[in-house]
């Protein structure tokens, strides 16, 4: 799609507004290349029946041993085959479960004569579940407002335990009573709601302009249904899966019926819908906030669907901070932008909340059997938008939305696995996280779904919290050594099924005992089972010999280029420093060895009063001057390694060596570890010209900015063979790449990324340019006082019938889920693709865990678990709306790495619109949207999918035309494999910021709870910048803030302590202190920003017509650059492509 | 050299054979990568040692086919050559050899070597018994049994 001709292409950068909706030409033709799926099925989405039948004897089912929630207990009558779970409960909870049984018995038969409900037959007979399930649930739906008078002794007490009792088992759809439910459920609301309803209406918030009698109707549905506080959201999940899998069901179903029983069923439905819903849409009078108590399902209750002026009074309250600020700020702004980010922490609750009967009413309609009057079919598409958003299955179009990012950033979708427990005992999605938050149960239902199935893991990050426990016995499971956690099923006190394998294993008697309370008895209680992150402290079986010092060798380029660039000032300087906090105990050694043509020695040897330097000239074939003393424990010889430091910055200026034997300084490096493994630190600055491993320039300039990229691979295998065997001591490498010059850092790279390392890149490094410098010493003070792991593996397990097929990150695959990481670092993020071999249908939920096992600087043997526990969907809609559109742009970030390796970057970039092009026609296809639709349709959980993906086309290890050195291009790609997930979204796509009016700003709270002032993000693009603003920009390492011209004085003066706009210096590298207010909410908002990161970040300022502002100007992703496409037009152009 | 057609194809035969063996070997080191018996390193380094035999072996036979006169036989051996080269070619610069331990675990490529060694080993079966056929024919060419005395034959006994 790259080759559009410019003549086509609206020649100024920025689209206004106004021209936002207008179509601009994009051409039409792409090759159709296979996405980067690499197992892409190109089969048509058939309609087909959900066949996943509950199935009580699934190996998971839910928790029974009564210790978990207060309601466990099988009930026949109401689960019907549920109750066939094998229940063995646990003696200590036994009497109490009894007790519960009864009651729950005596309340389900006086709930069922009350309504009459019919016996769902059990799922045994998967004939035709849909049928089978619209037959029964539309038999109860015909006396819904006679029966709404809840008996008044059932009361709530009886919905409690029919609502929980279902969400027990959130997969037994068919079984579910669903439509009585919801009417019991009803009349709590009344009692229990009145407290929030009204501000979850106002949380509801601002819908856009385009449909509102779909979103208000839909609103005033919630409005009335919102349970809130006492049903808790976990238990109203079941529900909502339910009703989705029975929605999906039926709108698969739009076949002719075999039998006519559904057909009458279906006529007798619709005989019960309120008349006013028959009706076309229109306003009426209403006070929605009052009408908190619950309103019977009868014409009256559906009068007020629609905002009035009440609403409106709402949404203005709410939205009072941002709505100004939008306002004020863009004047041809759409004001009413949706909220997206408002409703989605609510939405759990709300979503869960709708009640089965306007989902029949839907399907109904969807049923091509009823007639088709024209109120109807316009009236359908109001139902089914506003039931859509209910479900949190609504979608938007692209094209009508030009303000799509939300305003303050995207939390991880949440995991509902139906039950509270598991929910809050489930990994944190900082450190684990899926591709979707629900399985596919078969391959052929991914490929249908066109996403990408991955895990992004970011296994060593720093925590906050993290139980450590040292035991005799690590509980793991014979079979598959998986560690015990809180998904495993407990058969009974002594004995635990593996969530993994489905193996039986014994308990401990040690894993009775609860440390906490000192008491036995309860295995629930014990740490493992209640936090999925947990720290073992290894027994010595875990040792293959003694755990290892800390070993830190320092290699240092002293060729010329590299003397130049003075990085040895910064490096010297900051070692001595932080010499005394680097990580490690007594053992911590540490060793210098500086190269240029030669390998220069350092020998800290007893009785020497100053190093000695020695110098090996044969660089072919290399060895150790002396035997020791050149690693040496760092305690011992403090005063010589410091002297040393003191000494290297100037030791070397006359130098005029310009080569450099890297290769030999590496194998030497090997030869001195090889005892122990340990951490190297490469500084380079010049290519490695000489020696072993000698490289020559690859890179021709003049093809910077063409669109073929070759020289992409290695020159040679002598780094990633020195690296394998560097790993095989434990030894990882480190790069710190501090050229002015092409170092061919695909090549040299190899030697980092597969022994475990981490690379840090530092172009055209002076020691002369401050913000350079600053960034360099932030960088490395954070890498020498960082927690690091020694000869660490690390393991991923999966649930039977998935398997993880590619790696992606920095380490060496030693065998099939083993990954041999020499060195561990907190800054490391990994990915995995994961493949679906057999079908997950008779499982609900599958688990992945991650276990690392390494040595602390303290020399401790440690294991850190990390277990990820996910839902089984079987519908696609179910599939497409659980997708994690940030997790599926880092996998793909990755995916396409290798893709631009393996074949070339114009494949990956193919590769990355036609994925956009696959998953957007895919739900389409999933919805059913028969009658043709104009815009370009995106389920919210995937709209700002494309966002991403024409910012990934134009970030610098993708883009073409641009003029991007290799180098740094090579060094985009090793960061899209290697950084973790919020780092590496903020490099696709910066966080911009206004930071000019952040008195006017809504409040946040950061850790310290103090006031932050939070302003919305913007778009990147001109068209969100205002003359009258300053605007940050945080692209994680780097801020830079740009102030405009037209900026008011006092913000200068105050804010930013200058005198005027020209007053801005060119090199304007921090942000004065000032006591006024608005300058500390300025520092304020900036160290916010900075709290998450792994050091602050470097903050430049620049004036609009400084020479730097190119440096902002380029980050502006949505706008057309050179031959890129905006975001508009690539929207265009997907949208000529999704058919 | 040129040698007589049955010494010829005992040759190719015992140089099928041995081939045949490697690439058993190459099956059961593969296979104990898969079932984590051996790590990837030691794996493909014992593999791809034997890469280049196994077409030296191949391109022998066929240049020896092709010194004998036997064209059919050359060319039916050709394109297997000429796929073995590609094989080596094509590994990236990068790379450790055909097997690189570094991917074999990634995007399924053990099961790609695995199917190739099958299909090699399927090739090579074949072959193995087409040169035994060779043999038996170029044996009895030249009558050395005396058929069409079969009087003889009897007689003898």
């Amino acid at each position: 799609m790259a080759q559009i001709p410019s003549s086509q292409l609206p020649p100024n950068r920025s689209v206004p507004t106004s021209q936002l909706l207008q179509h601009s030409p994009v051409s039409t033709i792409t090759q159709k290349v296979t996405g980067l799926n690499i197992n892409q099925a190109t089969g048509t989405v058939n309609p087909r029946f959900s066949t996943s039948t509950p199935n009580a004897q699934s190996p998971i089912s839910f928790r029974q041993n009564g210790s978990f929630s207060p309601i466990a207990v099988p009930n026949k009558n109401v689960l019907g085959s549920g109750a066939k779970l094998e229940s063995v409960p646990l003696t200590s909870s036994s009497s109490s479960s009894t007790s519960m049984k009864t009651i729950t018995n005596s309340i389900t038969t006086a709930y069922q004569s009350n309504h009459e409900a019919p016996q769902v037959t059990t799922s045994s007979k998967p004939t035709d579940p849909a049928h089978q399930f619209q037959a029964s649930s539309s038999v109860q739906h015909q006396g819904p407002s006679s029966q709404f008078n809840v008996n008044p002794i059932l009361g709530i007490g009886l919905q409690k335990n029919l609502v929980q009792q279902n969400s027990l088992n959130p997969l037994q759809r068919p079984q579910m009573p669903t439509q009585s439910n919801s009417q019991n459920y009803q009349p709590q609301v009344s009692v229990d709601t009145v407290n929030q309803s009204g501000q979850n209406y106002v949380n509801r918030g601002v819908y856009p302009k385009s449909n509102p009698p779909a979103e208000s109707y839909n609103y005033q549905n919630l409005q009335n249904y919102t349970p809130t506080s006492n049903i808790p959201s976990h238990l109203l999940l079941s529900q909502n899966n339910n009703q989705n899998a029975l929605n999906n069901q039926l709108r698969q179903s739009n076949v002719p019926f075999p039998t006519n029983k559904p057909y009458v069923v279906d006529n007798q439905l619709r005989s019960n819908i309120p008349s006013n819903l028959q009706q076309p849409p229109m306003s009426q009078n209403s006070t929605p906030v009052t009408s908190q108590n619950f309103m019977p399902p009868k014409p009256s209750m559906h009068s007020n669907r629609y905002p009035t002026p009440t609403n409106a009074n709402f949404q203005q309250q709410q939205s009072n901070t941002t709505s100004q600020w939008s306002n004020q700020l863009y004047s041809n702004r759409n004001p009413l932008q949706p909220q997206q980010m408002s409703t989605t922490p609510s939405s759990n609750t709300y979503v869960q909340s709708q009640s089965t009967y306007p989902g029949h009413l839907q399907n109904t309609y969807n049923q091509p059997h009823t007639t088709h009057r024209p109120l109807q079919s316009e009236y359908q598409g109001v139902t089914q938008s506003g039931f859509n958003k209910m479900w949190g299955m609504e979608h938007c179009d692209l094209l009508q939305i030009p303000n799509i990012l939300p305003e303050v950033k995207e939390p991880p979708p949440q995991i509902s696995l139906g039950h509270e427990v598991f929910d809050q005992a489930n990994c944190s999605p900082d450190i684990f996280r899926c591709t979707m938050t629900k399985i596919p149960e078969n391959n052929s239902l991914l490929q249908k779904s066109r996403l990408p199935l991955g895990v992004l893991i970011h296994p060593f990050r720093d925590l906050n919290h993290l139980p450590v426990i040292q035991c005799n016995v690590i509980v793991r499971c014979r079979a598959c050594r998986t560690y015990i956690n809180p998904f495993v099923l407990f058969v009974d006190s002594k004995r635990w099924k593996c969530n993994l394998c489905y193996r039986i294993n014994e308990l401990p008697e040690e894993f009775q005992y609860d440390p906490v309370s000192k008491t036995y008895g309860d295995p629930s209680r014990r740490p493992e089972i209640k936090s999925s992150t947990i720290e073992y402290i290894a027994p010595a079986e875990y040792m293959l010999r003694p755990p290892q010092p800390a070993v830190y060798l320092f290699l240092l380029d002293i060729s010329r280029l590299a003397i130049e660039s003075g990085y040895l000032h910064s490096v010297s300087r900051l070692l001595l420093e932080e010499l005394k906090n680097l990580p490690g105990d007594a053992r911590t050694q540490i060793g210098f060895v500086a190269y240029d043509s030669a390998l220069h020695f350092f020998s800290f040897a007893e009785g020497l009063s100053r190093p000695h330097e020695m110098t090996i000239l044969d660089i072919e074939d290399v060895f150790l001057p002396t035997p020791d003393n050149l690693l040496v424990n760092l305690r011992d010889k403090m005063e010589l390694v410091s002297e040393l430091l003191s000494q290297l910055p100037t030791r070397y200026n006359n130098t005029f060596d310009n080569n450099s034997a890297l290769g030999s300084a590496l194998q030497v490096s090997y030869k001195l570890m090889m005892a122990t493994g340990g951490r190297v630190t490469v500084f380079q600055a010049a290519l490695p010209n000489v020696g072993p491993g000698a490289l020559t320039v690859r890179e021709d300039p003049s093809q910077r900015t063409s669109a073929e990229v070759s020289q992409l691979n290695p020159a040679n295998d002598f780094y990633k063979r020195l690296a394998l065997e560097c790993s095989g001591q434990q030894i990882a490498v480190d790069l710190f790449i501090i050229n002015s010059t092409y170092v061919d850092i695909a090549t040299i790279s190899g030697i980092s990324r597969f022994s475990g390392g981490c690379i840090h890149h530092f172009p055209l490094y002076k020691m002369t340019k401050i913000l350079d410098q600053e960034l360099f010493e932030k960088s490395f003070r954070r890498y020498l006082l960082r927690k690091i792991g020694f000869e660490a593996v690390m393991r991923i397990r999966c649930t039977r019938g998935l398997s993880v097929h590619t790696f992606h990150g920095n380490f060496f695959v030693r065998s099939t889920d083993l990954l041999s990481l020499p060195n561990i670092n907190p800054d490391a993020g990994f990915g995995m693709q994961v493949a679906i071999e057999e079908s997950l249908s008779d499982v609900q939920t599958v688990c992945f865990q991650a276990a690392l096992l390494y040595t602390s600087s303290k020399g401790e043997r440690r294991i850190r678990v990390h277990t990820m526990c996910l839902p089984v969907a079987s519908s696609l809609q179910d599939i497409i709306h659980s997708a994690d559109q940030q997790c599926i742009i880092g996998l793909l970030a990755k995916m396409a790495v290798d893709r631009s390796m393996q074949s070339s970057l114009a494949d990956a970039r193919e590769a990355f619109i036609n994925v956009a092009i696959d998953i957007l026609t895919s739900y389409r296809v999933s919805q059913n949207l028969n009658n043709p639709v104009s815009g370009l349709i995106a389920p919210t959980c995937l709209k700002l999918l494309p966002l991403y993906i024409s910012a990934l086309l134009k970030y610098a290890a993708f883009r073409t035309g641009t003029n991007t050195r290799l180098d740094d291009r090579v060094k985009a790609m090793i960061d899209m494999k290697t950084k973790p997930l919020y780092i590496l979204i903020q490099m696709i796509y910066p966080d911009l910021y206004p930071v000019h009016n952040l008195e006017n700003q809504r409040l946040i709270q950061n850790v310290e709870e103090e006031n932050i002032p939070m302003p919305p993000r913007l778009h990147l693009s001109s068209r969100c910048l205002d003359s009258k603003g300053a605007f940050l920009l945080d692209m994680g390492e780097r801020m830079v803030m740009m102030v405009l011209s037209s900026v008011p004085s006092e913000f200068l003066n105050e804010a930013l302590g200058v005198a005027s706009y020209d007053a801005i210096p060119d090199q304007m590298y921090e942000i004065p202190i000032l006591n006024n207010p608005r300058n500390q909410r300025l520092h304020q908002f900036i160290n916010y920003l900075n709290e998450e990161k792994p050091f602050a970040a470097t903050v430049q300022v620049i004036r609009d017509n400084s020479p730097n502002r190119v440096v902002f100007l380029e980050q502006l992703i949505e706008d057309r650059v050179e031959n890129a496409l905006s975001y508009h037009e690539f929207l265009q152009h997907l949208k000529t492509q999704v058919k | 050299m040129i040698l007589p057609d049955s010494f010829l194809f005992v040759i190719s035969l015992a140089d099928t054979g041995a081939v045949l063996f490697l690439l058993i070997y190459f099956i059961i080191t593969l296979s104990d990568l898969e079932c984590d018996y051996l790590n990837a390193q030691q794996c493909c380094s014992r593999l791809n040692q034997w890469v280049l035999p196994k077409i030296i072996a191949h391109v022998f036979l066929s240049f020896l086919l092709l010194v004998h006169g036997h064209w059919i036989l050359m060319l039916i051996n050709l394109p297997m050559a000429g796929w073995m080269a590609y094989e080596i070619v094509s590994v990236p610069s990068g790379n450790l050899g055909v097997y690189d331990p570094t991917e074999i675990h990634n995007r399924g490529q053990l099961k790609r070597h695995m199917r190739d060694c099958m299909v090699y080993l399927g090739y090579y079966l074949v072959f193995f018994f087409v040169y035994l056929y060779c043999i038996i024919v170029s044996l009895l060419k030249g009558d050395p049994i005396n058929m069409k005395d079969e009087g003889e034959i009897i007689t003898e006994f």
